[in-house]
């Protein structure tokens, strides 16, 4: 019992529940209604697979502000690529690939030039943006899905299916890299250079290499994040996801993820990431206007951190 | 030397420059299988270089290495440790996000199908920490290192260094530097022990006294040469001290003192967690010292007396005032503390020598609304050449400079407030045998000049040579005072052990 009371997910978890419970005690005609999970677990894709790699960036030491400029840049990439003829998967395939190539890009940088992560990122967030509007001739790009917007489509309710194909994606996304974090020498050292870079130089970690693999990792997740995007909006969007990488970095850091590096949890950013949909989906069947929404998910970022450091003492 | 014993690790012509600094010079000598040999040299000698040098963390500019008669060149500290040549540093160095089996194997882990192995991971840590400790549950291999004392981390860090498959050789530098009395002598013994299964090891330390309970053999550095390596038990503390120094040490002389009134007095003062229980008297023109163990609360006590941390009973009264105060208060009232954590708390090691010698009282440098740099620059140059601070000039860095001069800066601080009451926590903890003696000789001066000192000290040998009453906290609880003519080292020990 106490272990459980420890793990990093537990405290969100709680809070999950219970927000959930006073939305659902508030409007049980709608909110409560089953579908409406369904609904919610679709509108978190998106901000979950880019937390999936925020988390291995934050437990790294570092950040990653360029999430909302990449997913930007891959729905553009997707859109150009199915409208030149490529089929989905390949269309999918290059936008991932472009993805990864940017946060290749943040991982040499903050590994060989040895420049903060956070003003790397700032950076190539708006490298990125303009590559976007540049591609897209500043302009959304229309393409025939090709049955890419099917991923994020709600599912009828009898189907075996049960939650969207986004949904499981995201599902076996986040256990995979649970597992690559725990079990894999990578996750180790990733944990190790975040609690003590010096420690895990003397122990002969090889750092610079495990840090590019870490922006690698969590540009091409935000690229499949931005997958996700394309299939939900079905155009390529340059503006679209502004301020998206603020959500992620919010999610990891509600699931018991620290700036200061060496904590952090795949589970626990899921749940931050299912807690700030649940907030917004509450407000707005509760009829709660747009600027209480805000503040209110301010608030519980700001508080969930506050009762970590807390229960920590 | 150690004739009769095959050699480990043989130096030869090893040479090292820091551009045009020349740190080592054609160091040579040998370390023999299952011995213990010591380097030893003031700071600045070249001892840390050189040891690095041997674990792989730098290459050497020319020389020759052999460990076990094969030529030795590592390239990386993993490479080193692959051949079974560990080390562990003077700073602490572990990750405390991970548990301790996990720290003892980082960066060697044990793999089946690219996933970890956590029970042969837990294993293998429970068998070199046990070997180090001695005991089999000591510590638990999977308790976080971050719920570990610094004792227990540098146990951890011993497991680490020996955790390879066949060690050959342990470098430690300064390892008791942060240890108390009781764990640095429970460490000398486990290292005898780890000799005496055939391990070599190297060590480094300021303490001739430590050396001479573990060490064999010994090498003295000065100025990145060996001026002289032997047998320990074939020289005296003198004559090693001489070797160090180029020179005859003389001890700091003690003035006669004359105390005054009572500028501070606990009673019963308890903090949240420690202290449980302290009483004391100080006053004008005495230094009263502290001994125990490392997290009996001397730290806390400190800490609560300049209004750091928080007092949850009992009484507390500093010159004219009653009660816990905020530290700004106590400052402006006349009382100032230096931090046994230099690099931390103590300095801001990224401003200059001025700005950390004035930072506390720069009232006196206001023309108009502005600061004058020139008066503050004059004002830090007048204490740098007081206190013989070796800096470039008083703009240079403060984490630039070597440990005793970032601690005489520290102390430069205080001299600038001109504070009345000096609490000093650990004022000569890994600093150099001459720096030592010219801060014990600032704090003698100080008591000529009314002054009161509280100093805490994990060297009992310090502590009897420059205060005039000492007493022992343990467990929270401070002992009565005792007249240093009354006390000795063994008896300081015992009391604080609880023996």
């Amino acid at each position: 019992m106490t272990t459980l009371l420890r793990r990093p997910w537990f405290g969100p978890l709680v809070a999950l529940v219970l927000v959930y419970a006073l939305f659902a005690a508030v409007s049980p005609d709608t909110f409560a209604r089953a579908v409406n999970l369904s609904t919610m677990a679709r509108q978190t894709v998106v901000v979950a697979i880019a937390a999936v790699g925020m988390t291995y960036v934050i437990i790294h030491g570092g950040i990653d502000l360029s999430v909302g400029s990449v997913v930007a840049v891959t729905t553009v990439v997707v859109a150009q690529c199915l409208r030149a003829g490529y089929g989905p998967l390949a269309a999918s395939g290059i936008g991932v690939l472009a993805a990864l190539l940017a946060g290749l890009v943040n991982g040499v940088l903050v590994a060989h030039l040895r420049i903060t992560p956070f003003i790397v990122t700032l950076g190539t967030m708006s490298v990125l943006r303009g590559a976007a509007k540049g591609l897209a001739n500043e302009q959304k790009i229309d393409a025939d899905p090709r049955g890419l917007d099917e991923l994020m489509a709600a599912v009828p309710p009898d189907s075996w299916q049960l939650l969207p194909t986004g949904v499981w994606i995201a599902l076996a996304t986040a256990v995979v890299a649970a597992v690559v974090l725990r079990s894999t020498v990578f996750g180790r050292h990733v944990v190790a250079i975040g609690s003590n870079e010096q420690t895990a130089l003397l122990c002969g970690v090889p750092v610079p290499r495990v840090t590019i693999l870490v922006y690698v990792l969590a540009g091409a997740l935000a690229g499949l994040a931005g997958v996700m995007e394309f299939s939900t909006l079905t155009v390529g969007d340059p503006t679209d996801s502004i301020g998206l990488e603020l959500e992620v970095i919010a999610a990891v850091v509600i699931g018991g993820g620290s700036l200061a590096g060496g904590q952090g949890s795949i589970w626990g950013a899921m749940v931050g990431a299912l807690l700030m949909t649940v907030i917004k989906t509450g407000c707005t069947h509760a009829g709660v206007p747009n600027w209480v929404q805000e503040i209110l998910t301010g608030a519980i970022i700001v508080i969930a951190v506050a009762i970590d450091r807390f229960r920590r003492r | 030397m150690a004739g009769q014993v095959a050699a480990r690790l043989t130096l030869e012509g090893v040479c090292k420059a820091f551009g045009p600094t020349r740190v080592l010079h054609e160091v040579g000598f040998e370390v023999g299988a299952g011995r213990v040999h010591a380097v030893i040299g003031e700071n600045g000698a070249g001892k840390s270089t050189l040891m690095k040098i041997v674990a792989g963390a730098l290459p050497a500019d020319s020389g020759h290495m052999r460990l076990d008669g094969v030529p030795f060149l590592p390239h990386s500290t993993i490479a080193a440790r692959e051949q079974g040549v560990a080390i562990v540093y003077q700073e602490l160095s572990v990750c405390p996000d991970l548990t301790v089996a996990e720290n003892i194997l980082l960066g060697v882990e044990p793999t089946r199908f690219g996933l970890l192995q956590p029970q042969a991971i837990e294993e293998r840590a429970q068998r070199a920490l046990e070997r180090v400790t001695g005991q089999r549950d000591r510590i638990a291999v999977h308790t976080l290192v971050a719920d570990l004392s610094p004792a227990e981390r540098q146990l951890v860090e011993i497991a680490r260094a020996i955790a390879a498959e066949s060690p050959k050789l342990l470098i430690l530098d300064e390892p008791t530097s942060s240890l108390s009395a009781v764990d640095a002598s429970r460490l000398l013994s486990t290292l005898r022990q780890l000799a005496a299964e055939g391990l070599s090891v190297l060590y480094i330390s300021h303490f001739l006294e430590e050396v001479r309970e573990v060490a064999d053999d010994f090498t003295v550095l000065r100025d990145g040469c060996v001026v002289e390596s032997g047998v320990i038990a074939a020289t005296n503390n003198d004559a090693l001290v001489q070797l160090m120094a180029g020179r005859a040490v003389t001890r700091a002389q003690r003035s006669a003192r004359s105390v005054g009134e009572v500028v501070l007095q606990l009673t019963e003062v308890a903090g949240v967690r420690l202290p449980k229980q302290a009483s004391l008297e100080l006053r004008r023109g005495e230094v009263l010292g502290i001994a125990g163990l490392v997290g009996s609360g001397r730290t806390e006590l400190l800490r609560a007396v300049f209004g750091l941390d928080a007092v949850l009973s009992g009484k507390l009264r500093v010159l004219s005032l009653t009660g816990s105060k905020a530290p700004s208060v106590r400052l402006s009232q006349g009382v100032g503390l230096t931090s046994e954590d230099r690099k931390q708390e103590g300095l801001a090691l990224a401003l200059s020598v001025r700005d950390n010698i004035t930072l506390s009282k720069l009232e006196p440098f206001r023309r108009g609304g502005l600061l004058s740099e020139r008066a503050e620059r004059s004002a830090a140059a007048h204490w740098v050449e007081r206190l013989g601070i070796r800096c470039r000039d008083v703009d240079q860095a403060a984490g630039e400079l070597s440990g005793g001069n970032q601690q005489k800066v520290a102390l430069a601080r205080l001299l600038h407030h001109d504070v009345d009451v000096w609490l000093l926590d650990e004022p000569t903890r890994g600093i150099d045998v001459r720096s030592r003696g010219e801060i014990h000789a600032l704090i003698d001066s100080l008591t000529g000049r009314g002054k009161a000192v509280l100093v805490v000290s994990s060297t009992l040998e310090e502590l009897l040579e420059i205060c005039d009453r000492i007493a022992v906290m343990r467990r929270g609880v401070l002992g009565p005072a005792h007249p240093v003519a009354e006390l000795s080292e063994h008896a300081l020990l015992a009391e604080a052990a609880g023996a």
